[in-house]
C-alpha cells in the first residue's frame, strides 16, 4: 500500500540537548525526504548529527534529548508526535534500525539466533517452530555459512562481519519498508565492507525496502544511494542526486569534504584539508554554521535565515554563494 | 637493492597456544621483508590476518616463536620483550595506535605523554631540557603549545593523533610503525594527518612502516605495499604498480572493493567466498588462500606456494603464474 509522496518525510526537525553548562542545540531544521524503495545516503562528520536523526526518527532519543520542532512524517503518520505503543508497532516491522559496532548493540548473552526470534516474536503470531525456521532463513538470507551453527552462536563468537550480518537479519526479519543503516561498514576491512554494503542492497532491492545509508564515507555512498543529503554541524547543506552531487557539488562544505577523502585519482598532493572543527553548540551561531571554515564565506553570508536554492532537478543547496 | 637495509626480517612465525589443547594458531606464518632506511611501506590485509601481531614482534612488543628480526644488522628477534624497553634499541622503533583515545593515558596532560619517552628512553631528566624537547616536538606535529597541558578528553581526535604522532616521534626514531593511524578520524581530519606524516618523513628521514586496511590511504603514503592473507605475506611490489597490475588474486579482490566515487563506475566487484580458513593448525601443504580463491586449482589444495621473486620488486605467492605464463604473471 504505497500512498502518494514520499515513504518518510523529515521537516524542518530541531533538537537539543541538556547539558550541565546549557542547552546544545544539536540538530536545526533538518529536513529531507526518503523516497519508496529508495536509498538515501546520510553523510557528515562525525558530530554533525546523522545518528542522532536517526534515533529522532525511531523514538529512541537518549532522555537528555528533546525534540523542539518538527516533524518525520512515515505512511502518513508523524512518528515525532506518536505515542510509544504506536512507535512499538512500528519499530522492527515498519522501520528498522542497525548500529554502528554490531557486536556491541547485540545482547552479548543470549544466542543470536533466538534475538532474531525475539523481533519475530514481538510483531507476528508464528509458532516457535515456524519462527525458528524463519530466522534459518533470515540467517542463510544474508549470507551466513552455517545457519544452524551460526544461531545458537553468542555475538563475542562471531566475527565483526557475522554480528553486522546477524543485526541486518534481524532487521530485515519483518520486511520492513524503510532500514536506517548506520555506519553498516565502518570498522570492516574493505573486502567485508564492499559484501555488507552490496547484501543490504540486495535486500533493498529485493524487499522493495527503502535504505536510509549512514556513514562518514563520501565513497561508499557514491557507488549506493540514489540520493545523498550532506549534514553539517545539525544543518543539511545539500541533497542532491549521488551523481550530481559527485560531479558537481554546488555547496563549498560537500566540495571540500569530497576533495579531502583519498580516492583513486588524487595524489598527496591534491587532497585538500578542511580547516577549523565543527563549532561548539552552546554558543551562538550564525546562520551559516560553515561560514567560519568557508573560503567562500561573505558578509552576506551571515544575514539570517539560511536559504535553501533549488540548483538543479531534486537539487538543494543551503548557501548563498554556492558553487 | 642497496646493501644493508634498516630492518630485515626472516622467516618469522608466531604461534599462540589454543587453551585446553595442542593446537596452534599460525598468526604469523614464516614472515620475511626487509625495509630500506627512508622508506615507507604499506601492509595491508583484512582483519585477523595478523597484521598486528607481526607488527607487534617487530616493535618487540611480543616474542616469536621462529625466525630473525634484523634491525641495523643486529639481530633483535631473540631479546625477550620484557627486556627491550630498557635496549636502546627501544627509541628507535616506535609506534603510533589506532585509536588516539584508548592509547593515551587518561592521566597524562599532553606534555606528560610526550615527555615521558624523553625522559626514560633519552635519559633527559631536567625541566628546561625537557620543555625545550617538548616544545620543539609539539612545534613538529604542529600541536599549540597551549594544549598542552590539556588532558586527552579535552583535546580532539585530531589534536589527540598528533600527540600520539609527538609521543612516538619524540626520541627521533627511525623507524616509525603507524597502525591504522587515522581510521578513527573524519576524512577531513584523516587529510591532515596524512600531510603531517608525508611532512614529516621528508624532515626527519624516518622509515614507516604502515598498515591499514584502507587502500585509498595506503596508496597515498606509501612507495611499497605488502600484502598479507592467513598469517602469510601474498603480494610484495611497488605501490603503484600493485595497485595497477596486482598479481595476486587476494590483491586483486582487494582492489576491486575500493571505493571509487563514481557512480558511473559499478564495477564488478570480485567476491569472495565464504570466511578465512581457520588459523588454527591450517595444513602446511595447502594455500591459506585455497577455498576463497576465485582461480584456485587442483595444485593450490596440495602445495602451499612460496614467496617469490617475479623480476623487477615485485614478489607474489601463488601457482596461478605457473599456470597462465611461464614467471611472467597472469595478464590483464
Amino acid at each position: 500500500m504505497r500512498g502518494a509522496g514520499p515513504l518518510l518525510s523529515v521537516e524542518d526537525l530541531s533538537l537539543e540537548f541538556r547539558a550541565r553548562d546549557g542547552t546544545v542545540r544539536v540538530l536545526d531544521g533538518v529536513g529531507f525526504t526518503v523516497g519508496w524503495g529508495k536509498t538515501v545516503g546520510l553523510v557528515g562528520e562525525s558530530g554533525s548529527g546523522k545518528t542522532i536523526t536517526a534515533l529522532a526518527i525511531m523514538g529512541v532519543l537518549p532522555p537528555t534529548a528533546r525534540v523542539t520542532a518538527g516533524r518525520a512524517v512515515f505512511k502518513g503518520t508523524d512518528l515525532l508526535a506518536a505515542d510509544e505503543r504506536t512507535l512499538r508497532r512500528y519499530r522492527g516491522s515498519e522501520i528498522s534500525m542497525t548500529f554502528q559496532q554490531a557486536r556491541a548493540a547485540l545482547n552479548p548473552i543470549r544466542p543470536v539466533g533466538r534475538q532474531i526470534e525475539d523481533v519475530i516474536g514481538h510483531h507476528t503470531d508464528l509458532q516457535p517452530a515456524a519462527a525458528r525456521s524463519r530466522t534459518l532463513d533470515l540467517l542463510a538470507g544474508v549470507q551466513i555459512p552455517d545457519p544452524g551453527r551460526v544461531y545458537g552462536a553468542f555475538p563475542f563468537e562471531l566475527s565483526g562481519g557475522m554480528c553486522q550480518r546477524v543485526m541486518i537479519a534481524m532487521a530485515v526479519a519483518c520486511s520492513p519498508s524503510l532500514l536506517i543503516a548506520d555506519e553498516p561498514a565502518t570498522g570492516l576491512d574493505v573486502c567485508t565492507q564492499a559484501a555488507v554494503l552490496e547484501l543490504i542492497g540486495d535486500l533493498a532491492r529485493q524487499n522493495n525496502m527503502a535504505t536510509l545509508l549512514i556513514s562518514h564515507d563520501l565513497g561508499l555512498l557514491g557507488e549506493r544511494a540514489d540520493r545523498v543529503v550532506v549534514m553539517h554541524a545539525g544543518h543539511v547543506v545539500e541533497t542532491a542526486p549521488t551523481a550530481a552531487l559527485l560531479a558537481a557539488p554546488r555547496h563549498p562544505y560537500t566540495a571540500k569534504l569530497i576533495a579531502s577523502s583519498p580516492r583513486p585519482s588524487v595524489g598527496l598532493a591534491d587532497l585538500v584539508t578542511i580547516p577549523g572543527t565543527i563549532p561548539d553548540f552552546r554558543a551562538q551561531l550564525p546562520p551559516c554554521r560553515f561560514s567560519f571554515r568557508c573560503d567562500r564565506a561573505a558578509p552576506e553570508c551571515d544575514q539570517p535565515p539560511l536559504p535553501r536554492v533549488v540548483v538543479g532537478p531534486d537539487h538543494v543547496v543551503a548557501c548563498r554563494r554556492p558553487l | 637493492m642497496p646493501a644493508s637495509p634498516l630492518l630485515e626480517v626472516s622467516d618469522l612465525s608466531k604461534r599462540f597456544p589454543v587453551r585446553g589443547s595442542r593446537s596452534l594458531v599460525h598468526a604469523v606464518d614464516r614472515v620475511g621483508f626487509s625495509l630500506q632506511a627512508g622508506e615507507s611501506v604499506g601492509l595491508v590485509g583484512e582483519s585477523g590476518c595478523g597484521k598486528s601481531t607481526l607488527v607487534r614482534l617487530v616493535t618487540r612488543l611480543l616474542d616469536h616463536t621462529g625466525g630473525e628480526i634484523r634491525f641495523e644488522g643486529q639481530e633483535i628477534g631473540a631479546i625477550p620483550s620484557a627486556h627491550f624497553a630498557h635496549r636502546p634499541e627501544r627509541a628507535k622503533i616506535q609506534m603510533v595506535f589506532q585509536d588516539p583515545t584508548d592509547s593515551l593515558n587518561p592521566r597524562f596532560t599532553a606534555f606528560d605523554t610526550v615527555a615521558d619517552p624523553i625522559r626514560h628512553l633519552a635519559g633527559v631528566s631536567e625541566r628546561r631540557l625537557l620543555q625545550d624537547r617538548v616544545a620543539e616536538v609539539a612545534d613538529l606535529v604542529r600541536l599549540p603549545g597551549e594544549l598542552l597541558g590539556r588532558y586527552p578528553h579535552q583535546l580532539s581526535g585530531g589534536q589527540q593523533q598528533r600527540v600520539g604522532i609527538a609521543r612516538a616521534i619524540a626520541v627521533s626514531p627511525q623507524l616509525l610503525i603507524l597502525d591504522e593511524p587515522t581510521s578513527a578520524l573524519d576524512v577531513s581530519v584523516q587529510a591532515v594527518i596524512l600531510h603531517l606524516l608525508a611532512e614529516l618523513r621528508r624532515r626527519l628521514g624516518m622509515s614507516y612502516l604502515f598498515v591499514s586496511h584502507d587502500l585509498n590511504v595506503v596508496r597515498l603514503i606509501t612507495e611499497r605495499v605488502m600484502v598479507m592473507y592467513a598469517g602469510r605475506i601474498v603480494e610484495v611490489g611497488p605501490t603503484a604498480e600493485v595497485f595497477s597490475r596486482p598479481n595476486h588474486p587476494y590483491t586483486r579482490a582487494l582492489l576491486s572493493a575500493i571505493p571509487t566515487f563514481d557512480p558511473n563506475s559499478r564495477r564488478e566487484r570480485i567476491r569472495l567466498p565464504g570466511e578465512p580458513q581457520s588459523p588454527i593448525d591450517p595444513s602446511p601443504t595447502v594455500c591459506r588462500f585455497f577455498g576463497r580463491c576465485p582461480e584456485g586449482f587442483d595444485r593450490c589444495a596440495r602445495e602451499m606456494p612460496a614467496l617469490r621473486h617475479l623480476g623487477g620488486d615485485r614478489h607474489v605467492a601463488c601457482h596461478l603464474l605457473d599456470r597462465d605464463h611461464d614467471g611472467e604473471g597472469p595478464s590483464e
